[in-house]
């Protein structure tokens, strides 16, 4: 029975021996990306499985963006998921383990990160969250650094208008 | 003078993320020490990460779940395999593999079909659900993998064809593997490809009978798209982001493959 032949044990590699040290900025950025603990590990999981097998398709370069690229990819596939099931959206609304963090104006950064468009909340998180150089995150997302930059401008302004969305404006005098 | 040019948008960003070049600091902080709105602006966009590291930055501080050690996982890596193509080959055996591939062709069938053109669209619709069903599949998206030799012969003894996998490596795909699936007159062979950004890309090859042969024909369903056309009793379709002239360059090299199987080892 041709299907019954077996798949040989991978052997131990530099992208398993490098994926060591990226689980916890993984698991960092997936909490941010999906906000339930069991989907964020979820999808590390998923990632780390695809890039343990998908050795053969990495050659050199760097790790740390490649699973990043991936750990997105399954992002992307699992947010396709949800928008097919739109019952289901309502539970990764809420993160019960994370601390009620406020910015003071009793506006969850979390809530202004999940109002802008996925590819804006992902560069802001790439940048601030997990420190990455505009290079870096233009690899990831696989777009030119100019593309990163106007993605930042506009989440930035996005998330401030957000949070001081409820503000009295303050008169401006040229 | 570098120091003179007026200060961008992207130039203020830069500087917040430490990416600003030292020929310009010295520019942008007097812009701001000037430009007291603009210098609310950086303060606002410090805050933000600053909130954004607080929520969020401690998940990286927290023990890592067993689920997710390496070793774990790459044993389970090797191990799913093993079983996934068992529960396959079984599956497949007692005919249990569902027909959903046939499924939608299941209209059309029993009254044949009218043109080798309806054939084409149908087994193009099929194939964007076969692709959009497979690609997102982590743990098991195909049967047998690619280094295993018996692939394109099982394959091929099943469609009743020779089915080949052409060399991809120059629009950036790497065959993954492959899994049978049931077809509209006889089982449909898949192969899936990877790229190094993750995406894929999927060929499904099935028997056409008496069919005559179709220019390549283009389908798209929200962001997947597919090319699909009939040659030499062979309906093919590629099937994967919607890049129609990816997937083209994928298309005209799997024809040309199919002409020259021995040229495209």
């Amino acid at each position: 029975m041709d299907a019954l032949y077996l798949a040989r044990e991978p052997a131990m590699t530099s992208v398993r021996r490098g994926l060591e040290p990226l689980i916890p900025a993984l698991r960092r950025f997936a909490r941010a990306l999906a906000r339930d603990q069991e989907t964020a590990d979820d999808l590390v999981q998923d990632t780390m499985v695809r890039a343990l097998r998908a050795e053969h398709l990495f050659h050199g370069g760097d790790l740390r963006t490649w699973l990043f690229t991936i750990l997105l990819n399954l992002d992307r596939n699992r947010r396709r998921g949800l928008a097919r099931r739109p019952v289901l959206a309502v539970i990764e609304d809420v993160d019960p383990a994370a601390p009620p963090a406020s910015d003071g104006t009793g506006r969850d950064i979390a809530r202004g990160l999940a109002m802008m468009p996925p590819e804006q909340r992902e560069v802001l998180l790439l940048v601030t969250l997990e420190g990455m150089s505009y290079r870096e995150a233009a690899d990831v997302q696989g777009v030119p650094i100019g593309t990163v930059m106007s993605r930042l401008s506009r989440a930035r302004t996005m998330l401030r208008s957000h949070i001081e969305g409820e503000r009295p404006q303050l008169r401006r005098v040229q | 003078m570098a120091d003179k040019a007026p200060i961008t948008e992207e130039e203020l960003h830069a500087f917040v993320d430490g990416e600003l070049p030292a020929d310009r600091m010295a520019a942008v902080e007097s812009y701001l020490a000037s430009n007291p709105e603009e210098a609310a602006r950086i303060a606002s966009w410090r805050a933000q990460a600053a909130a954004i590291r607080e929520r969020w930055g401690a998940v990286a501080e927290e023990p890592v779940p067993e689920r997710l050690h390496v070793d774990r996982l790459a044993v389970k890596a090797g191990r799913v395999w093993r079983k996934v193509a068992a529960a396959a080959a079984v599956a497949f055996l007692i005919g249990g593999t569902a027909g959903w591939f046939g499924r939608d062709l299941a209209r059309t069938e029993s009254t044949e079909f009218e043109s080798s053109r309806q054939i084409a669209k149908a087994l193009a619709d099929a194939a964007i659900e076969a692709h959009r069903l497979y690609i997102n599949e982590v743990r098991h998206p195909i049967e047998v993998r690619a280094n295993e030799e018996h692939l394109l012969r099982w394959l091929s003894r099943r469609v009743g064809s020779a089915v080949h996998a052409p060399d991809l490596s120059e629009q950036g795909l790497k065959l993954m593997g492959g899994r049978l699936l049931p077809g509209p007159k006889s089982p449909t062979a898949l192969l899936m490809y990877e790229g190094a950004g993750g995406e894929r890309v999927t060929i499904t090859c099935t028997s056409a009978g008496r069919e005559g042969q179709t220019a390549f024909k283009w389908r798209q369903a929200g962001e997947f798209g597919a090319l699909a056309w009939i040659e030499g009793g062979l309906a093919f379709v590629v099937a994967g982001p919607a890049e129609r002239e990816r997937l083209d360059r994928v298309a005209r090299q799997i024809y040309a493959a199919y002409e020259t199987p021995e040229a495209a080892k």
